[in-house]
């Protein structure tokens, strides 16, 4: 009885205009709150797109995010006989690039050496790289500043992640020499896949009061540029793992125009293999430096560098090198320099690396550095 | 005369560079535009497309494997039967990498570099390298369980393509039937 009179008051009550009023009322906000929904969803996904688009193409700095910085450094310690027991942070380097458009850019790589610049102090500035870029097609690029001499193994690609060693390899430092670079044009494309050329037209090394090639580097600091220096490398990379290259070099006048005009020539020659936890890389490098005295006519190397990775944090390697700046026969006898180098490279972040390495030399002058490197690295 | 002649030809060859610059149509970089590689996964008729939201526990995932924050909120992916087809951007040395990659029962079906913008190691846009890729699946790890060889020169480049490779194949694990 009391259920029925409850019913009959409902219907009463909502067939009065006052409850229909309301019910009016609250179906008109559920439709604000529906409208003001789909709004906000419409906003966010707006948001997220930009934000997205943000992140994943305009992610560096500058004008309209085109501009990029990056950098690599390496700390090294030094525990070796003829008292050389230093700490030195050999490398602080930043890149920074710039993308005029899709198919031009810059890229620029600025280095202080050993810590502290300027008169009377062990380190320098120097401009590694400073080149402008153009896309020619889809395989052919054209380059024009200051860069980098395509040969070698560690020229181009000297980040302390990417080899083992505290030191880089004597034989590409003292023979090739790394790191050289040059001011000038290059072209760089491919024949086919996996197979690609380089061709550089550039300012050349200056011997007129050196014997050493790597003393002959005049880094592009109001060098002499009377006779320019040709480049040209061939490299293989058609087979995963694999790297076959080879660099010839000729310079047609060494003394820059201050002496008899002499040719230098140079052939490299390496391979580096890399199949799964296994990796070997060999070089090669000669010079001809015509009309040089007291052997320097002849400056030749080689390394050999075996190395295992027992995962992608820890890796240890083993590498002989021989090397002689004064290896021309009408030199002062036996003037090789030999190394063996054993370490061991860890990863703890694929960015960071940590190296211990031990190295003996046989030196025919008999002035042997033997001891343990270590080194922190990094890169971004 | 020697160095007069060396100078000649370096003066010619800059010409030519130059000109070469100035008459060519510039266009490197783009090897497939996305929507061109989807047709042809899907013999033109891709599904629509889907938006997977890089959240929580997936978020801390895709870290992991890309061993930095993911730049995307959500990433686009199309699914038809037991194939599933991503396009995806990760940085090398200093620009993105996009590639599409075609996940089917949770292996690699296909990887194909559809837009490289580095200045160094578009060597990885190659057959030759990325059929390595082929059959790979993610082990327990969140790692690839068969080895990539690398290429010298392209160590940054290689290693963007293998980290999208495993992100694509973890995100298809994370699709809800």
């Amino acid at each position: 009885m009391f259920k029925l009179r409850n019913q009959a008051l409902l219907a009463f009550m909502l067939s009065t205009p006052l409850l229909s009023q309301a019910a009016t009322s609250l179906q008109q906000e559920v439709d604000t709150l529906k409208n003001q929904n789909k709004m906000m969803m419409e906003r966010l996904d707006a948001t997220i797109e930009t934000l997205d688009m943000m992140g994943s193409k305009n992610s560096g700095h500058g004008s309209k995010g085109k501009t990029t910085l990056g950098g690599y450094g390496e700390l090294h310690y030094n525990n070796l006989t003829g008292d050389k027991k230093e700490i030195d942070f050999h490398r602080f380097v930043l890149f920074v690039g710039h993308e005029f458009s899709k198919d031009i850019r810059f890229f620029s790589e600025l280095e202080l050496e050993h810590s502290i610049a300027g008169e009377g102090k062990a380190g320098e500035i120097e401009l590694e790289q400073g080149f402008i870029e153009f896309d020619l097609n889809k395989t052919t690029r054209a380059k024009a500043g200051l860069f980098l001499i395509p040969v070698g193994v560690v020229n181009e690609t000297h980040e302390p992640n990417n080899f083992y060693g505290t030191e880089r390899n004597p034989v590409e430092k003292n023979i090739v020499p790394a790191t050289w670079w040059e001011a000038g044009a290059a072209l760089n494309g491919e024949i086919s896949e996996g197979l690609s050329y380089d061709l550089a037209f550039t300012s050349g090394l200056d011997l007129s009061t050196k014997n050493k090639v790597r003393d002959g580097r005049k880094k592009v600091a109001k060098a002499r540029a009377n006779s320019p220096m040709i480049t040209g490398r061939i490299k293989y990379t058609a087979i995963p793992g694999l790297e076959l290259a080879t660099t010839l070099l000729n310079i047609n006048d060494y003394t820059q125009g201050q002496g008899t005009i002499n040719a230098a020539t140079m052939i490299e020659a390496h391979a580096v293999y890399k199949s799964g936890a296994f990796g070997l890389t060999a070089l090669y490098a000669n010079w001809d430096v015509k009309g040089k005295p007291t052997g320097y006519d002849k400056q030749t190397g080689w390394y050999v560098e075996p190395s295992y990775k027992f995962s992608p944090k820890i890796g240890i390697f083993a590498r002989y090198n021989k090397y002689d700046n004064q290896a021309g026969t009408a030199g002062p006898g036996n003037t090789s320099k030999q190394q063996t180098d054993i370490g061991v490279n860890f990863w703890p972040h694929e960015d960071v690396v940590i190296k211990v390495d031990f190295q003996t030399q046989d030196n025919a002058d008999s002035k042997n550095q033997n001891g343990f490197n270590m080194a922190i690295g990094y890169q971004f | 005369m020697a160095g007069f002649s060396t100078f000649q030809n370096m003066k010619y060859t800059i010409t030519t560079i130059l000109f070469l610059i100035a008459s060519s149509a510039l266009a490197r970089g783009t090897y497939q535009e996305p929507k061109d590689f989807l047709n042809n996964i899907f013999k033109n008729n891709p599904p629509a497309i889907k938006k997977m939201w890089i959240t929580g526990k997936t978020r801390e995932v895709v870290t992991e494997i890309l061993q930095h924050k993911p730049s995307r909120l959500r990433v686009n992916y199309w699914q038809k039967g037991s194939r599933s087809v991503w396009i995806l951007d990760e940085i090398g040395k200093e620009q993105p990498v996009t590639a599409g990659i075609v996940i089917n029962n949770g292996k690699i079906e296909r990887v194909k570099v559809l837009i490289f913008r580095e200045s160094r190691g578009d060597e990885i846009r190659h057959p030759f390298f990325v059929k390595q890729f082929s059959q790979a699946a993610l082990n327990k790890q969140l790692q690839l369980d068969h080895s990539i060889d690398g290429i010298s020169g392209a160590t940054l480049s290689v290693r963007a393509l293998t980290k999208l490779s495993r992100l694509a194949l973890y995100l298809s694990q994370q699709i809800k039937p």
